[in-house]
């Protein structure tokens, strides 16, 4: 079997593969970063976003052989070395922004993506961004709170509680 | 998954001698490919993976005005650098979703050639002409009905080249579930001529519409398009809307993408 | 203000830390020593005769453990039902058998025939390829009518019927029901379908068995949200395990929504292999296989009539009802279309006779059970539809209708067999009207207008049942289970304590919420107390979460162990100050002694538990650890109001929710903002049901919708930020907290206030459209302007 290497998190990950071997299952089962969830087999649920040099990408839809060199960020890789959360991650737990939690990985990277790029999103830039992450806890209120909050936006006048 | 081995060319020339292998499959940025293998629908031996080749990325304009897009660009590239094609980086920015855009290539979209793509759309609609690994074949002669195309088993899109449209809109209506077209109407007026590309609604994928290209040479105006009407004949009819939803459709999307042409 | 950290406080919760930083620990992240994993090849047909299945050359395969069949599973038991309905000519249901791994036939698409178990997952997958079936394809029974008729293909060849059971409630109200309706000076009529739906909680269901041979030992991980209830019915009714012997794990579990009540095969196949092989065996299911595996909910055909006087007062309800139980009997299915749906039919309303009939038929579809509100989504549903084509037809102001007809003395037994405790329906309509801003709607509507777009506005209210439920009166209806629930508070020497909850949180935030209740009765930081559940070695023995019981039942339970701690403490401070144990007081975490200046502190309590050197040793043992299992004396009824507003697309039949509003009434709060993101997450599961989702199969039984790219979620630009209101509060009269339960409101309440508004949104531009069946999409919306 091939050996593949890339950096995650950081610091540099290798493992054997094969050529069906996808992004995630070297993530959570060769790396054990049990962080990044699959949810779905169609590339729709985003429960598997993480970031490949920077963008936002499906892990799940994605061969381990294809981020040979390149710099993946996990869930894992969000918080500060002491724990202290990042600012997105904070803003998720201040607006109750997750329940069972599955889908909360995928949220956060996508969400750290879009602020990447767009620093002060829209309510309706914000949604439509997510087209690619389902969450079925939510209904994805406090979700879009709490990426307008990360992005600095006030929220208080969005429907409190 | 059934088992493969993968390669990563670096070079348009390594992949077509990859691909020369037996039972060798190109791997773009495998949006739908990787689904596809996963419900084990097709078993290549080898794939080979075309986004580590540098030469096939990247937006260019050529000498005559044309939009030249790498064949391994990805969906987000466009989006962000085919300003000189308003109507195109918009299409593709409302492609799939973001993650999915980031590795999504326009060259792996028009090989697959799903019915219900839109890049089709545009590459139809704008006369584009397709560059492979071996010849240019012009749109017309490219799209050849639902997943299949004019390309040869080891011929890759390395590039694909957009005459300018003087003004130019690409309407969708989302298939609720996938998001993918239910109906997507893209309508470009050059000089002297005007081309109206419909995709997501036939049972023969990408066609064009040419009443509506006939009505709107004579005048660009949404107005122009009352009365005409398709049949729901050969249309899609699936659970998300019968053939004569879809006909209908295309003429409500057809009328939007002329007000909203710039 | 509530203290944070206590009752009523809107305390963030604690568990997002391990979520929001990738260290939670699902049952999919659970990998054992030596695990082996397991495909199971399933049916791709609708329903057929399994003449053979041929593993021969399978077995062969690289990496091939064992092939399990149907054969393997002879000497066990099926995947039992724990819910027994007696029909209207007083017979019980038709039960039939439920095997692990068919045999004889298979039932419907994704009914499990073989099990490969690999040292890899792709081998098992490699192998099942290898596996020769010969199938005789049997016509296959999907639409229920027709599964009902005389020469229908039997679904179960062992019973006389489709027909599970033919059920009347309440069938001695019959004819009087029939008279007023005689007698009425109008009715209204409304056929619908609540459509199936497939509950797709985001963590897919995960199985890893394993088996300790040195001492017998059995353990379970698995995704559910009752892993004692999984304990009983496989220990006891498929693999014949005593439960001291098997343990069952349900860690953090990513979303259940119902689907994760049941007792799957998956569950009893992994626990069964891991000691056939004497290895760990996982199971993790695909998306695409959930689809086809995973209890599907709702799916009832019904017609339902109203009978109003000339005063336009409800005097009569009458429904008939097919409700789908798919191929085989989920585990509590037979309950969700009869005593979770017939008993909510009344809903707000002062209807005097009502009767209900619910023909309950098998098909060649996975099987239905209950999906976040179970039954009483459905009776909301046809009630609050009926209500609002009513007042059209009498062209009476439908929330004038509304409160015309409200319940307004409590308690109130209706005539489906349950009492009200409290509530305050003019109160939620009040709030609803409020924070919905109807006065604004007309200006807003001639916006729409102005864009071409046509706007509606719809209400509606609804009542559920929750806190399932007294043991008594549940098995006197079929449930072949008590639904209390247990508590063990265990104190710490040093004065911290850990819960241990029979509830299981899967999203809910009980970790959060039950430390704050024991914070508030102790007056001790929430910080000094664990919530511990999910796992049957270290909890005692609970029914689960479902039914919005876990704080009305679980948190009950919790209340009553935590005042017997507090009542042995007060025997240990009485002994430490040498004061009478009537004179103790506790407050803010200490005792005192009434009258004086005498305290101890909470902790000082707790030590001399645990280091009695000082102790009433003569009268009390030492320690400090308390059980309590409680059983409701009742339901609760939680209630309100929702309101809609949509635009919609006349060129396109798309319809796009504007606005939505929910005015609860969950009597008392624990925690206000796990409260409104438990509605929050109901409203998108409803406007989801309403607007987008169906599970569809084609007449031979092919699933039609199985994956997302036909299945239509609920996404993020499908829904708008709502507003959500639970400032009335009448509290529940019969539990410890007052509370009422949330968890399914949402889901109740709104598909009818989506559906009520595109119709206004219709009628309003001069379209006599009166009914569109859910989902409405935009192709139905305008196939059905097509006339």
């Amino acid at each position: 079997m091939p050996e593949v290497k890339m950096t995650v998190n950081g610091k540099p990950a290798s493992g054997q593969i094969e050529g069906r071997t996808l992004l995630v299952e070297f993530l959570r089962e060769t790396l054990g970063l049990t962080g990044t969830h699959v949810g779905c087999d169609t590339s729709q649920c985003g429960a598997c976003v993480v970031h490949v040099d920077g963008k936002a990408v499906k892990s799940c839809t994605m061969f381990a052989a294809e981020a040979e060199g390149a710099e993946i960020k996990t869930i894992e890789g969000m918080a500060e070395p002491d724990g202290t959360l990042h600012p997105i991650q904070q803003a998720f737990q201040d607006h109750h922004g997750l329940q069972c939690g599955f889908c909360t990985p995928g949220m956060v990277m996508s969400a750290s993506a879009l602020l990447a790029e767009n620093p002060t999103p829209t309510e309706a830039e914000v949604r439509d961004y997510l087209e690619g992450n389902l969450c079925r806890c939510t209904g994805y209120h406090n979700i879009v709170k709490a990426i307008l909050a990360a992005s600095g936006q006030d929220v208080s006048r969005i429907a409190a509680e | 998954m059934y088992a493969f081995d993968i390669e990563r060319p670096a070079t348009i020339a390594d992949a077509i001698a990859a691909l020369g292998t037996e039972e060798a499959q190109a791997l773009g940025g495998g949006q739908t490919l990787i689904p596809t293998l996963k419900q084990r629908l097709a078993s290549p031996a080898k794939l080979v993976c075309l986004s580590a080749i540098k030469e096939m990325q990247g937006i260019c304009t050529a000498d005559d005005g044309a939009l030249c897009i790498g064949g391994g660009t990805t969906h987000a590239a466009v989006a962000a650098g085919a300003g000189a094609y308003p109507a195109l980086a918009a299409l593709a920015a409302h492609i799939g979703d973001p993650a999915v855009r980031n590795r999504g290539t326009i060259g792996g979209s028009l090989a697959n050639n799903d019915p219900s793509a839109c890049y089709p759309a545009a590459v139809l609609g704008s006369g584009a002409t397709v560059i492979t690994s071996n010849r240019s074949i012009a749109a017309d002669d490219y799209f050849q009905g639902m997943f299949t195309t004019a390309l040869e088993d080891g011929e890759i899109i390395t590039e694909v080249r957009f005459p300018v449209p003087e003004k130019a809109s690409y309407q969708k209506f989302e298939q609720p579930a996938s998001r993918f077209a239910l109906v997507g109407v893209f309508v470009a007026k050059y000089a002297g001529s005007v081309r109206v590309a419909v995709t997501g609604a036939s049972e023969e994928g990408v066609f064009r519409w040419a009443e509506a290209e006939a009505a709107l040479s004579g005048n660009f105006a949404p107005e122009a398009l009352e009365g005409l009407s398709l049949s729901g004949d050969g249309m899609i009819s699936d659970l998300h809307g019968s053939g004569a939803y879809r006909a209908h459709l295309v003429g409500v999307m057809a009328r939007r993408a002329v007000a909203a042409a710039h | 203000m509530p203290k944070d950290g206590g009752i009523g406080a809107s305390t963030k919760r604690r568990e997002d830390i391990r979520f929001l930083t990738g260290n939670g620990n699902y049952t999919d992240d659970i990998n054992l020593r030596g695990q082996a994993y397991v495909h199971f090849l399933r049916s791709d047909v609708a329903h057929g005769r399994l003449n053979k299945v041929d593993t021969s050359a399978a077995e062969a395969m690289p990496g091939v453990l064992r092939i399990f069949t149907g054969a393997d599973f002879e000497n066990v038991g099926g995947l039992p039902c724990g819910w027994q309905v007696t029909d209207r000519f007083g017979e019980v249901m038709q039960e039939p058998g439920h095997p692990v791994l068919a045999r004889g036939k298979v039932r419907h698409v994704g009914d499990p025939i073989a099990a490969v178990v690999a040292e890899t997952y792709a081998q098992a997958r490699d192998a099942a390829e290898a596996i020769v079936l010969d199938i005789e394809e049997l016509p296959a029974v999907v639409d229920m009518k027709k599964a009902l008729e005389e020469d229908a293909p039997l679904v179960h060849d062992d019973l006389k019927s489709n027909l599970c059971y033919d059920w009347g409630f309440v069938e001695e109200n019959k004819a009087a029901v029939n008279e007023a309706f005689e007698k009425a000076a109008h009715v209204t009529t409304l056929e619908l379908i609540n459509n199936r739906l497939v509950a797709n909680p985001m963590e897919p269901r995960v199985a890893v068995g394993d088996f300790n041979r040195s001492t017998g030992d059995h353990t379970l991980y698995t995704t559910s949200q009752n892993p004692h209830v999984i304990r009983l019915l496989m220990g006891a009714f498929v693999l014949g395990i005593p439960e001291h012997k098997l343990r069952v794990v349900a860690p953090d579990v990513g979303g259940g929504f119902g689907s994760k009540i049941f007792h799957y095969a998956e569950e009893a196949f992994c626990t069964f292999a891991a000691k056939a092989l004497n290895r760990p065996v996982k199971w993790t299911c695909s998306r695409s296989e959930a689809f086809m595996t995973d209890a599907h909910g709702r799916d009832h055909v019904t017609k339902i009539e109203l009978a109003l006087d000339a005063e336009n007062n409800f005097t009569a309800i009458r429904t008939d009802t097919y409700a789908n139980m798919g191929a085989y009997l989920s585990t509590f299915a037979p309950s969700v279309p009869t005593w979770l749906h017939g008993t909510l039919m009344a809903g707000n309303y002062r209807t005097p006779l009502i009767y209900v009939n619910v023909k309950a038929v098998f098909t060649n579809t996975v099987p239905v059970d209950a999906y976040r509100g179970a039954g009483r989504p459905e009776a909301t549903f046809q009630l609050e539809r009926v209500i609002d084509k009513a007042a059209r037809e009498l062209g009476v102001d439908p929330i004038a209708l509304r409160r015309q007809n409200f319940i307004t003395e409590f308690p109130y037994a209706t005539p489906v067999a349950v009492e009200y405790d409290t509530g305050d329906y003019h109160a939620t309509m009040d709030k609803l009207e409020e924070i919905a801003d109807f006065k604004g709607f007309e200006a807003r509507r001639k916006a729409s207008a102005a864009k071409g777009k046509l706007r509606g506005l719809g209400i509606n209210c609804y009542i559920e049942a929750c806190g399932i439920a007294p043991s008594n009166l549940v098995g006197q209806l079929g449930a072949r289970a008590g639904l209390y629930e247990s508590a063990t508070v265990r104190v710490n020497a040093t004065g911290g304590l850990v819960v241990m909850t029979g509830s299981h949180s899967h999203g809910q935030g009980h970790e959060t919420s039950f430390a704050q209740v024991v914070a508030e009765m102790i007056g001790i930081d929430a910080n000094m107390i664990e919530i511990v559940h999910g796992d049957t070695a270290n909890t005692p023995m609970g029914m689960g979460t479902y039914g919005s019981r876990s704080i009305a039942v679980g948190g009950s339970a919790m209340v009553r162990a935590t005042e017997k701690i507090i009542n042995k403490a007060k025997k240990i401070a009485a002994h430490l100050m040498e004061a009478s144990e009537v004179d103790i007081e506790l407050k803010d975490g200490r005792f005192s002694v009434a009258g004086t200046d005498k305290s101890v502190a909470w902790g000082d309590v707790t030590l001399a538990a645990y280091v009695p050197h000082n102790y009433p040793l003569a009268d009390i043992e030492p320690g400090l650890e308390e059980t309590a299992f409680y059983d409701p004396s009742n339901f609760t009824y939680p209630s309100g109001a929702y309101a809609c507003e949509v635009e919609l697309d006349p060129d396109t039949g798309k319809v796009t929710i504007e606005r939505f509003s929910a005015a609860d009434d969950f009597g008392n709060i624990i925690n206000p903002m796990i409260v409104s993101g438990q509605v929050h997450g109901g409203i998108g599961q409803g406007i989801g049901q309403a607007l987008l989702e169906s599970c569809v199969y084609d007449e031979n039984g092919q699933l039609q919708t199985g994956s997302y790219m036909d299945y239509a979620m609920p996404r993020a630009d499908d829904v708008p930020f709502y507003q959500v209101d639970h400032s009335c509060q009448t509290p529940c009269t019969h539990n410890p907290l007052g509370v009422k339960g949330c968890g399914e409101a949402g889901a109740i309440g709104s598909p009818p206030a989506v559906v009520n508004a595109v119709i206004d949104a219709l009628q309003r531009s001069g379209r006599n459209i009166t009914h569109i069946d859910m989902p409405l999409s935009p192709s139905r919306v305008w196939q059905a302007m097509q006339g």
